[in-house]
């Protein structure tokens, strides 16, 4: 009975994501429709360790034994070589990554929490049978020395909650650490003993949760199990220890449950669709749990302690990594605590704009020469990111490519001179110091996406760190981390975008560019380069007028120009033939986020049936949408609308701040429609405007997990 | 004479430099010129309405070709020639009522036909019947006979002499009467402002968010009526670079009290989802219900299309124009100064011109008006009231008459 409901519950999913994967044909992902194959694949891909011996013939044998035989599982894009490679983190004890390591089989013990979080976050595109068929491995160890009651418990695991998805991590959990017992305990029958109990327990539990239907039970009760498994070396008489602490901690999970039962339902929900969140809630329950058993259990070896906290920051940070609602700037409560914490203190605009009261509209200008001269006064913020930050508050730094690349290589100035202050964690210290550097660019300016997916990659990668590191090796592995970024990300990107958008300009073209993007300067750079003739339009706009310095460097270079303003983009759309526009972010419905007039000039390019080009780097995709430019922008100094540079006579507004009914509003983004957008040039290609979910599901965790 | 053609001599070297800013300011200078210059053209006994008419047409012919973008100057050397053309008619229509319905001979519309060989009788009639009656169900009903026949004094008689002291009363009277209607005409260009804004308060509600660009005297005073009427609403201003106009409204604007916030012109596809109204002005409407109207405006058009706000055109009636637009942003269209867009040499350091083959690599284009299609025109505001594009044709039948369409052809062929 069960076993033919077996089938149907981890074949639902899987159906379901047919649609999901034949859309990207993986090129190196050529698995047929043998579920075994596909999961030996899965293990083996960079199988070569003893550690995967053990798992990768279990797997065969769980599938097979089960019979389960959807007809197809679609090819798995995730497993290609390149992509395990890149995940180079603790997967799983039965992950052949961590063998490609050649960490130590010390680190076993916080495989499953890891496991989980990784299935979680990197899996989060491939659904849930994804995460079933990487549960079996695990499972299959059992059914192997039990026979059909592991796979009966896993099933009662899969049909249990409605939620099968949401459980499955718990599940992998679990196995995850079972596996770890089995590996590294020596006698069989020891083993299977244990493992029946851990089994009787899983049941208890399951049958727990059968009745409450609490998906988020699984999580927590796994975490204890996981713990139990971790603080066991091996034996009998450690088992028996464990089975009384366990029984505590249940007490103490059940009172945390009926406390946090909400919460944790909320947790679950968020971990469930956003791509980010996962785990993060269960992750906290455990960590408590952690704690408690550290209590009791009293001492412990300080590897498996470091380890356990290596396992858990990534997870926090992730949690904070969810697009954190933004500071609501209408919120005073919430703005005069910020400004209680704020290194700059920055005065309120006058004649604020009612229509934005929700973003910051402060005066500009005046604390600069305060700030300026505070800079040899610094006591927590490292003096290139205090310069860096002036920078951005001055306006000397702008643009998306060069805000994170400046912010990035003043971070990484500050790793260089870093040293962890005694009684401190690296990681811990060095992730505050982080978060203190962000929040003060912060003041000076809000964040770009760019920044927001440079910073998140950034507390990744130390919280990432290995506990075993010396500060020094640490240090430099960050350095290259950022420099890699900037090259991969930027540079390298940058490059490949230009090899693709050159492509399409032919002879006797007419671009349109708006503007100073500095992809599009590169690529008329190099199409000119490349002898081909075309005109340039460069069009403007106040107050920046950025353009005139595109304009300058693309006459200096010999390329016939003409120059207008945005106003007069009807008249010159005319002649026309494409128009090439970058972008400060690109969210996931399609919406190009970029400089203010960038919706007009597409508008005007779609009334007028010109195709539009948007060049971005695929680390300005962003998961959030948007569908005006209202509710998240930014405001610049209105001031710089009432003075007209080089036009004396036009001096009406010289005091617009003295009447009360009138306000100057200088938006510096606007939100372009995906209707107006032909394609989209990244380094991974031409896409249309609708492939952007893709890109960020499918690309997106790469800047995590290198 | 002399002195009118001075007038006339300085007028069209001020159009030439472009020294007259906006359609309201000519359109008033131009009737007032060719005031003067009816009431110093000296009429024959005959054919008064034929030398009036070609007086004007003269006139009129050089102010156009002195800046033919100026269309309001057309407009206007067109409305005269249409109230000469209908006092001379409703004179001679009075001089036949007094007459009697028999006697069949005029000479002035008889000279008039002999003189436009390409006018049509029909058109004649058409004009006629507009002109002198309104259309009524009786007109239509008593049928096409009676409603010919009263216009069309068609076969020239003798004339007897009995006539000639009539006729001499009634030259003066023409040119007095055409005199008194450009002066109504002057005085409906004046007032034209406030006959519109008298609207405002039945187009804008409370609350309402309007947005406009640049600066248009129209546009003020509609929105300042309304805001006299006690509606409170507010305004966003772009500011219509390159001659930034849109500051100097905003300016009159605060000063009335109104809310007002002013936004880059790049920032209007941003604002305009949270605008219920685009109120703008406009250089010129031509027949076909587009607009020609400074620049940037069609890119807010476009964008008030996309948000389905309703855009609104206020304009006075001589800005109406007979033509039919034929591409019309180069055709119709004026280019400032570069530098209002770049400094005097600012580029000239990076400039080699020994490479390019002496043409320049870098062009500015800085167009001064737009042209909108009457698609993305919601309502039309005039001083005779609201309109829709589509229905432009039609005030245009009303102002001009079809004869001067093309004013410049007559002395060529």
């Amino acid at each position: 009975m069960d076993l033919r409901r077996l089938p149907r519950t981890v074949i639902d999913p899987k159906v379901r994501q047919v649609g999901f994967f034949t859309s990207g044909d993986p090129p190196s992902a050529r698995f047929n429709s043998n579920p075994a194959d596909t999961t030996a694949a899965t293990a083996a891909t960079s199988a070569t360790a003893a550690a995967i011996s053990s798992s990768s013939p279990n797997s065969d044998i769980n599938l097979a034994g089960n019979s389960l035989s959807p007809v197809m599982i679609p090819p798995l894009r995730r497993m290609s070589p390149r992509r395990c490679d890149d995940m180079q983190m603790p997967i799983g004890s039965y992950n052949p990554s961590e063998s490609v390591l050649g960490t130590s089989p010390s680190r076993r013990g916080i495989n499953g929490p890891d496991f989980s979080e990784v299935a979680t976050s990197a899996w989060l595109g491939i659904s849930g049978s994804m995460k079933a068929a990487a549960s079996f491995p695990g499972s299959s160890g059992e059914m192997m020395m039990a026979g059909k009651n592991g796979g009966n418990a896993l099933v009662k695991n899969m049909d249990s909650t409605a939620l099968a998805v949401k459980t499955l991590p718990g599940v992998t959990e679990k196995d995850g650490g079972t596996l770890t017992d089995m590996k590294n305990d020596g006698a069989g029958t020891v083993r299977h003993q244990k493992q029946t109990t851990t089994r009787a327990e899983r049941r208890a539990i399951q049958e727990a949760q059968r009745a409450s239907k609490a998906a988020a039970m699984m999580d927590e009760k796994d975490g204890g199990t996981l713990t139990d498994i971790k603080n066991e070396g091996a034996g009998t008489v450690r088992h028996q220890k464990q089975t009384t602490t366990k029984a505590e901690r249940r007490a103490i999970q059940e009172a945390q449950r009926a406390s946090k039962a909400v919460a944790m339902m909320d947790g679950k929900g968020g971990k469930s669709i956003a791509s980010t969140g996962g785990g993060a809630p269960s992750i906290s329950n455990q960590e408590k749990v952690l704690k408690q058993s550290q209590k009791k259990d009293g001492p412990q070896d300080t590897g498996a302690a470091s380890e356990k906290k290596v396992s858990r920051n990534p997870d926090k940070d992730r949690k904070k990594d969810i697009p954190q609602p933004r500071m609501q700037f209408d919120d005073k409560n919430r703005v005069e605590k910020a400004k209680r914490r704020a290194v700059v203190n920055q005065f309120e605009a006058r004649n604020r704009v009612e229509l934005f009261r929700h973003l910051p509209q402060y005066e500009h200008g005046p604390q600069l020469p305060y700030l300026e001269s505070k800079f040899f006064h610094l006591d927590h913020i490292h003096p290139s990111v205090y310069k860096v930050g002036l920078q951005y508050l001055s306006g000397t730094i702008t643009g998306g490519n060069a805000r994170c690349q400046e912010m990035l290589l003043a971070f990484r100035e500050a790793i260089i001179d870093y040293s962890t202050p005694p009684e401190k964690v690296l990681v811990r210290d060095l992730t505050s110091k982080i978060g203190s550097y962000v929040s003060f660019l912060i003041e000076c300016r809000p964040l770009s996406v760019s920044m927001g997916n440079a910073i998140r990659f950034l507390k990744n990668r130390v919280a990432k760190l290995h506990r075993n590191l010396s500060e020094s090796e640490a240090k430099s592995r960050l350095i290259s981390d950022v420099d890699r970024f900037i090259n991969e990300k930027i540079i390298v990107a940058d490059q490949i975008i230009v090899q693709h958008a050159v492509t399409k300009i032919r002879d006797g073209d007419v671009l349109l560019i708006y503007g100073y993007s500095t992809v599009v300067e590169m690529i008329l750079l190099h199409a000119h380069e490349q002898g081909k003739q075309f005109r340039v339009v460069v069009v403007d706009s106040r107050p920046k007028l950025e353009g005139k310095i595109l304009l300058r460097k693309l006459v200096m270079k010999g390329l016939s120009c003409t120059y207008t303003h945005i106003n007069a983009i009807s008249y010159v759309m005319h002649e026309v033939k494409c128009v090439v526009l970058g972008a400060s972010a690109i969210l996931s419905n399609g919406t190009v986020f970029s400089r203010v007039g960038t919706a007009c000039i597409a508008m005007v390019a779609h009334a007028f049936r010109v195709p539009v080009l948007i060049c971005c780097e695929a680390y300005k995709f962003h998961e959030r949408v948007q569908l005006d430019s209202i509710c998240s922008n930014e405001l610049g100094n209105p001031d710089v609308i009432s003075n007209v540079p080089g036009k004396e006579d036009v001096n009406h507004l010289a005091n617009w701040a003295d009447h009360k009914n009138l306000q100057l509003l200088n938006l510096f983004y606007d939100a372009t429609p995906s209707d107006y957008v032909s394609m989209i040039v990244t380094e991974h290609g031409m896409v249309p405007p609708t492939s952007v979910p893709v890109i960020v599901r499918e690309y997106g965790k790469d800047q995590f997990i290198f | 004479m002399p002195d009118v053609q001075t007038l006339v001599n300085d007028f069209v070297l001020k159009l030439k430099r472009r020294k007259i800013e906006g359609s309201q300011a000519s359109a008033k200078q131009t009737a007032e010129l060719l005031r003067s210059v009816v009431s110093h053209q000296r009429l024959p006994y005959i054919n008064q309405a034929t030398v009036l008419l070609d007086a004007v047409r003269a006139v009129g012919e050089q102010l156009i070709a002195a800046n033919p973008v100026e269309l309001a100057v057309g407009n206007i050397v067109r409305r005269i020639l249409h109230i000469i053309r209908e006092e001379d008619l409703t004179s001679t229509a009075s001089a036949m009522e007094g007459l009697s319905l028999s006697a069949n001979s005029d000479d002035d519309d008889n000279f008039e036909r002999e003189d436009h060989p390409a006018l049509s009788a029909a058109a004649v009639a058409a004009a006629a019947r507009s002109t002198l009656r309104a259309p009524s169900l009786q007109t239509l009903l008593e049928g096409i006979p009676e409603s010919a026949s009263a216009p069309h004094p068609s076969s020239s008689g003798g004339d007897s002499e009995g006539k000639t002291a009539e006729r001499s009363s009634r030259s003066k009277k023409l040119k007095h009467d055409v005199i008194e209607a450009i002066n109504e005409l002057i005085q409906d260009i004046e007032t034209c402002h406030e006959q519109i804004s008298e609207q405002a308060v039945g187009l804008i509600h409370q609350n309402e968010v309007i947005l406009t660009l640049g600066r248009s005297r129209t546009v003020k005073e509609f929105l300042c009526a309304a805001n006299e009427k006690k509606r409170s609403f507010r305004v966003f201003i772009a500011e219509g670079a390159p001659r930034y106009l849109g500051h100097v409204l905003a300016k009159e604007l605060v000063a009335k009290g109104l809310q007002t916030t002013v936004i880059t012109d790049s920032a209007v596809f941003a604002m305009i989802s949270r605008v219920n109204m685009v109120i703008v002005g406009a250089h010129a409407i031509m027949a076909n219900g587009g607009v020609i109207a400074p620049v940037g405006i069609n890119m807010v058009a476009l964008a008030a299309q996309r948000h389905a706000v309703p855009f609104v055109v206020v304009a006075g009636s001589h800005k109406l124009c007979p033509l039919y637009p034929h591409n019309p942003e180069v055709l119709l269209n004026d280019f400032k100064s570069p530098s209002d867009l770049l400094d005097f040499g600012e580029f000239s350091d990076c400039m080699d011109f020994s490479t390019s083959g002496g043409s320049p690599r870098l062009h500015v284009v800085n167009p001064a008006f737009d042209f909108i299609p009457s698609k993305l025109v919601s309502l039309f505001i005039t001083d005779t009231g609201g309109h829709s594009p589509s229905y432009i044709y039609r005030l245009i039948a009303d102002y001009y008459s079809a004869d001067d369409f093309v004013v410049q052809r007559r002395p060529a062929s």
